[in-house]
């Protein structure tokens, strides 16, 4: 239906899809249903149970993330899900169907309705970034022409026009994944699997990454299913998550109650190790309210007082400063580590504020 | 020794080396390249495993493999006979040469045909795609770089073969090699054509090398 639509109406088509949605939870109708799944595989060292009695119910619409430990089973489930692996036990039903009920010809067709993409992206290295995008057009029967300007729409919606030509080895690992994305959605899916999709990505490229995930969902309307191992992804675009443990799901809900409330150790695990490191947010990055003002580290070592240092600081001289970095630690209840501090330009306080904080213990050193 | 005659024949024996060469390679790999195709995709981590199929064309292709090139021109002549109607002369060494480089293409095939990313075979599993289409459009396409280095391998290896069908009157280099050089003690033909042969295997080595590297998109 969106093919027949110009692109550019996208509201038209958020709309559409927003009501499609809204009228599909009305009949509380789950995209994916995962029904005690159980996949064991017969390794050299004896059976391995990769999944033990799953159960999901994944909504139409919805950012749905499951993570994990790596081994916790978190990838089979995704295969599971579009069959690319079969489960020993259980039912996984799309849209009230069960997969296993399908000829192999009615599940080729099935998966054309559920894009999926990678960590390593999986790029056909010695076809171009527009044959790659034409690879599942192609499968769909389209002629090259009809498949060439489809392809051109979806690069578009990753914002690679200008990369049509060049062949995945020329590009970063960003781009390849936006020619991953662009390759999913060529068959139109209603699903999108991410398997670690951001895994071998840098903390910014990671961010953009989601955001045009976030993007395509709200668009497009596509139910997104994330697999990470990586707390801040879940946090930063799922609705509702699961947390996989030696293959069972040991809590689910939404993302919000599970941040504050986590009630498995697995859970507690994972939002502790949750630095927010793996993801870096543009719009949260360094305000430019302070410019080019003095930078000076400070260092938290035994001698130090006490105090909230840096907040009294701030009251006591009423003016902000800026913190770069921090790196500390509670070693024995004592805050052991550094901080780098940047101070408002021309700051007439510069002087006055460093004897503030050597009075109290911390280390002034020099920056750059 | 530059005879007019000389001349003529080693022009001729050239002509016979690249007939067989080439033609046997093309015959080679028209059983060669599906023989490994399909030995690649029923091994265990293949995309559709068959035990039976594996076992039958590995055990074929071993023992083709280990019987020396000489013997099984030998063993061949009667089926040789059969096929197209005399056992000697350039065009029955033909038979035997595809004979011996089938298996040999199909177990390179096999290999460039492993090598391509499994993660790619999965992602073309999850877009829908059949398995013929699989092994013609991500496959071969993928293993495109391999395929050729294999190629020239498999062609130089079949000059050199074609060169031992000397021994049976097969015509061609080694023909005139064995006959002059080892009959006839005239090394001085011999080397020449040994010469020959060392420049007709660094032709194609060159050729097939520079052809793999112009399709490679990997950089």
């Amino acid at each position: 239906m969106s093919e027949k639509l110009d692109w550019q109406s996208a509201s038209v088509v958020q709309y559409v899809h927003e009501f499609e949605r809204r009228s599909r939870k009305a009949e509380d109708m789950s995209e994916i249903v995962v029904e005690n799944l159980c996949k064991s595989y017969l390794s050299k060292d004896g059976k391995v149970e990769a999944l033990k009695n799953v159960n999901l119910s994944i909504e139409a619409g919805d950012i749905f993330g499951i993570i994990g430990m790596s081994g916790a089973g978190k990838s089979t489930l995704v295969r599971c899900m579009n069959f690319l692996e079969v489960p020993t036990q259980g039912r996984v039903l799309i849209k009230g169907k069960s997969l296993s009920d399908y000829t192999e010809k009615e599940l080729r067709k099935q998966r054309e309705e559920i894009g999926m993409i990678f960590q390593h992206f999986n790029l056909l290295m010695q076809k171009s970034v527009l044959e790659n995008v034409c690879f599942p057009l192609y499968i769909q029967g389209k002629k090259k022409k009809e498949a060439h300007a489809r392809a051109m729409e979806l690069l578009e919606i990753v914002g690679l026009t200008d990369k049509a030509a060049a062949y995945p080895a020329q590009l970063s690992g960003g781009q390849k994944q936006r020619v991953a994305i662009a390759r999913a959605l060529a068959s139109d899916p209603k699903i999108l699997l991410c398997d670690e999709a951001t895994s071998a990505l840098d903390p910014q490229t990671t961010y953009s990454i989601l955001e045009l995930l976030k993007d395509i969902n709200t668009r497009f309307g596509i139910t997104i299913v994330i697999i990470t191992h990586q707390m801040s992804v879940v946090r930063e675009i799922c609705r509702r998550v699961a947390i996989m443990n030696e293959g069972e799901v040991v809590e689910e809900g939404l993302v919000s109650d599970i941040f504050s409330h986590p009630k498995s150790e697995v859970a507690k695990e994972l939002i502790r190790k949750d630095t927010g490191a793996d993801v870096e947010d543009g719009q949260r990055a360094v305000q430019p309210v302070i410019k080019s003002g003095e930078k000076i580290r400070i260092v938290f070592t035994a001698n130090s007082a006490f105090e909230p240092v840096i907040a009294n600081l701030i009251l006591t001289f009423h003016e902000p400063v800026n913190i770069l970095k921090a790196d500390t630690k509670n070693v024995g209840g004592v805050a052991k580590g550094e901080m780098i501090l940047q101070f408002m330009k021309d700051s007439t306080q510069v002087d006055a504020m460093k004897a503030h904080l050597k009075e109290r213990g911390l280390e002034i050193g020099e920056v750059e | 020794m530059w005879s007019q005659e000389i001349i003529d024949m080693l022009i001729k024996g050239i002509g016979e080396t690249l007939y067989m060469t080439i033609a046997s390679t093309v015959l080679g790999y028209i059983f060669g390249l599906p023989m490994g195709v399909l030995l690649a995709v029923t091994d265990k981590d293949g995309l559709s495993p068959n035990a039976l199929v594996y076992k039958v064309l590995d055990v074929v292709a071993n023992i083709v493999r280990s019987i020396p090139f000489l013997i099984l021109l030998i063993l061949l002549i009667p089926f040789t006979r059969a096929v197209v109607g005399k056992s000697y002369g350039s065009t029955a060494t033909i038979v035997p040469l595809v004979i011996a480089a089938i298996p040999f293409i199909a177990r390179m095939v096999e290999s460039s045909v492993k090598e391509v990313d499994a993660g790619v075979i999965e992602a073309a599993r999850s877009m829908g795609a059949s398995n013929i289409r699989i092994i013609v459009k991500v496959m071969l396409v993928e293993a495109r770089t391999s395929l050729i280095t294999g190629a020239t391998i498999a062609i130089g290896t079949i000059l050199g073969y074609s060169a031992m069908s000397g021994a049976v009157g097969g015509g061609g280099l080694g023909d005139i090699a064995v006959r002059y050089g080892y009959h006839r003690y005239q090394t001085d033909i011999m080397f020449v054509t040994v010469i020959l042969l060392i420049i007709l295997v660094q032709l194609f080595q060159t050729i097939g090398m520079y052809i793999a590297s112009r399709l490679d998109k990997r950089k």
